[in-house]
């Protein structure tokens, strides 16, 4: 068994999860949100074993001095995917809205899918650059924080979804598929949990990468587009922060604002590589 | 002052120290980094001069837009957040340092009644008594509690995580000390480069910002090699061997620097950075007399020649470490004493090449020595220690921000008509869902125990 083949059970059983959640949102039924709850978690075992798989296969190529796999575009899409499951999954423990991976899922199933069909998945010793326990740490503190993103900006869809439908007065008991939704408030209040766990995490990704720049480079910030947008990301869920507790500011521009700065969290990991130019390459 | 100047200044002060300021500072911060992303940064006239008409080019240069991390108005913009950033800690700080050391033990009524999170009982039993039990109760559910008498009567105070109200301004503080530290880099650190070509020493580098920097000692690159994992031109390890001499002594002998794993001498670091080849290939030629056992080597650069003992005169005319696809190769220009000058090609790969002319002399080519130059960053930073100390603030700082809070419990003991009213208060500074979860549970066991 090769860590490919795991990684296409994974992508069918984050799909399947998916649509177990959808039809949780159409049908209702504890049963069915349990059943999709249970696939999500195969499937983010199954990846777990297919990531160290992956690891052990980095030792075995000829002249592989064995690395974290998460040195280049694939393998970071990968565990990107795996970081938005973890996430989710303690989020999902701690409050329970099966709602909500309806909204998260999709990013996951998305960007197994992308990697599977579309990206380079050979395993290729580390160049000279890349050679540094830093890579690690980066990498993980980084995803983690995009993650919690990704959870807060499916949460912030839904919520201005919610309030939406709630001022058509379509809502009520037989409110649709947006009955299932968690109700405003709580919506409100799982965006700003899920930033709250991202934004230490991306800050430590920042730093750790600052740290590793000055290790490798004698220069911890120098204004690269990569640094430059991971900065930019930062402002922006700092700004979050402090709209929370500013009157009027709350609420629907709180969850626009999530919105932003997940795009802007996913052209600084992607944009910033495909369309400028910069020290991060994935290796092409 | 007048009273309207008086309102004036309260008006900057108000501005200054308003969150709605920072919210503002923090998306324009945000927007305007994107400009030099998209616009590369400190390059040429010429090049930007080939995207951007002349006048779009003034305009563009003239708003700093090529250097705009570091133009007027970007450093204006990081200003005002650091001062919004003091002013609001200056404004709100005393007020949570006082809470935090002076804990309201006795509060007024009013103050009781803005709390949400509230229970009262009426039990029978002596002041005293009843005082004793809930002493147990609290240190057993919360905190060991202090008890003071006050206006209503007695009052039980515990706290916990009171510091957590100091990790705002922990962070706040935080990103202060880093722009401290980057200050402190750019005005006593610099960034510099050096190439050193094998076997050679320098004791100054090149500054990017132009002109020299002495060192105060020599490095000396002993030696500089590229390896590459098989069969493949990917780079496995770029690898530098420093020495540095102080006052004519060796203090570092030969150590390796390779990439992710810089030198540090005396405040200065040396980063692997780049290299180059330096000058020409020195060649070992090997030359044995047909029918004799005796070999003489050679070393020869590109152009050099070298006398035989039989008078034959030969000359390295040229190198190439990959000929087609037969690996290294050189060709010899031979003049033998007395006969017709030729010329031979020998490979490095193929050592029997040569002898299957079938000349009076065998020529091998043995191997050759390609010189490089190494190219290393060289690094001042006084100020990184104090960027780092700020790092670790703002990561603390944030994570006792969003995940601790200053929780406080208040019992309040009153004498009412021959029994004694119980009022339990609670209140969290932040994260109110959990703590109206955590005090209905508390209720419950306050309820049982005053049962």
């Amino acid at each position: 068994m090769q860590s490919g083949q795991l990684f296409n059970l994974v992508t069918i059983a984050y799909f399947a999860s998916m649509v177990l959640f959808i039809a949780f949102l159409a049908l209702r039924g504890k049963l069915i949100a349990r059943l999709a709850t249970w696939t999500a978690v195969a499937g983010f075992l199954l990846q777990t074993g297919a990531i160290g798989l992956r690891w052990y296969e980095t030792y075995q190529i000829p002249g592989g001095a064995g690395y974290a796999p998460m040195s280049n575009l694939y393998e970071s899409v990968v565990f990107f995917s795996w970081t938005i499951l973890l996430i989710y999954l303690l989020i999902d423990l701690k409050y329970r809205q099966p709602a909500v991976g309806a909204f998260v899922l999709p990013f996951a199933f998305l960007a197994m899918t992308w990697a599977q069909l579309r990206l380079d998945d050979t395993i290729s010793p580390l160049v000279p650059a890349l050679q540094s326990n830093w890579l690690t740490y980066h990498v993980i503190t980084c995803f983690l924080g995009y993650a919690a993103f990704a959870v807060a900006c499916g949460v912030s869809i839904m919520y201005l979804i919610k309030v939406a439908k709630e001022k058509d007065g379509g809502s009520g008991p037989a409110g649709g598929i947006v009955g299932q939704f968690p109700s405003a408030k709580v919506l409100d209040d799982l965006n700003y949990k899920a930033i709250m766990i991202g934004f230490p995490l991306l800050s430590l990704g920042i730093i750790t990468g600052a740290a590793w720049a000055n290790y490798a480079w004698g220069t911890y910030w120098s204004w690269d587009p990569k640094e430059t947008w991971s900065l930019i990301v930062w402002f922006i869920y700092a700004a979050f922060l402090h709209a929370r507790i500013t009157r009027g500011w709350a609420g629907r521009r709180a969850a626009v604002l999530s919105i932003v700065g997940f795009a802007a969290t996913i052209f600084c990991y992607l944009g910033v590589n495909l369309l400028l130019a910069g020290l991060h390459s994935y290796g092409s | 002052m007048s009273g309207q100047q008086r309102t004036v200044v309260a008006a900057i002060w108000d501005f200054f120290c308003s969150l709605k300021l920072s919210i503002f500072t923090l998306i324009v911060l945000a927007i305007t980094s994107i400009i030099g992303t998209v616009i590369q940064q400190n390059r040429p006239a010429e090049e930007y001069l080939r995207f951007f008409s002349e006048k779009t080019y003034h305009l563009l240069n003239s708003l700093q837009f090529f250097d705009m991390y570091h133009s007027w108005w970007f450093i204006g913009l990081l200003i005002l957040f650091s001062v919004n950033l003091v002013c609001c800690s200056i404004k709100r700080l005393p007020r949570v340092w006082k809470l935090v050391r002076q804990p309201q033990f006795t509060p007024s009524e009013t103050l009781l009644k803005s709390f949400s999170n509230v229970d009262e009982q009426l039990v029978t039993g002596s002041l005293d008594e009843v005082r004793q039990r809930l002493e147990a109760f609290v240190t057993r559910e919360f905190a060991s509690p202090v008890c003071n008498s006050g206006e209503a009567g007695l009052y039980l105070y515990a706290d916990k995580s009171r510091y957590a109200r100091l990790g705002v301004y922990v962070t706040h503080l935080s990103i202060l000390i880093i722009f401290i530290g980057a200050i402190i880099g750019n005005l006593f650190g610099y960034k510099a480069f050096v190439n050193i070509p094998e076997g050679g020493s320098v004791d100054q580098v090149w500054l990017r910002s132009g002109g020299v920097a002495d060192l105060g000692f020599s490095v000396t690159c002993e030696d500089f090699s590229v390896s590459f994992y098989d069969n493949s031109q990917r780079p496995k390890e770029y690898r530098s061997l420093l020495t540095i001499k102080d006052g004519g002594e060796v203090v570092i002998d030969k150590r390796p620097v390779i990439v992710n794993d810089p030198l540090s001498y005396k405040g200065i670091t040396f980063y692997q950075s780049s290299y180059g080849p330096a000058g020409g290939e020195v060649l070992s030629v090997k030359v044995k007399l047909r029918g004799t056992d005796k070999a003489q080597a050679y070393t020869l650069q590109r152009g050099e020649r070298a006398l035989l003992p039989d008078d034959t005169r030969i000359q390295l005319v040229d190198f190439t470490p990959s000929f087609r696809n037969f690996g290294p190769a050189a060709r010899l220009q031979v003049q033998p004493a007395s006969a017709e000058a030729f010329s031979v090609t020998l490979f490095k790969n193929f050592p029997d090449f040569d002898d299957q002319r079938g000349g009076e002399h065998i020529f091998t080519l043995e191997d050759f020595d390609q010189k490089y130059y190494t190219g290393l960053q060289a690094t001042k930073d006084p100020g990184v220690w104090v960027v780092w100390l700020g790092c670790t603030l703002l990561v603390l700082g944030s994570l006792v921000a969003f995940f601790l809070s200053h929780r406080r419990l208040w019992v309040v003991l009153s004498e009412k008509q021959g029994k004694v009213r119980v009022r339990l208060v609670g209140s969290a500074h932040r994260n109110q869902p959990a703590f109206e979860l955590y005090f209905d549970r508390l209720k419950e066991a306050f309820r049982k125990e005053l049962a």
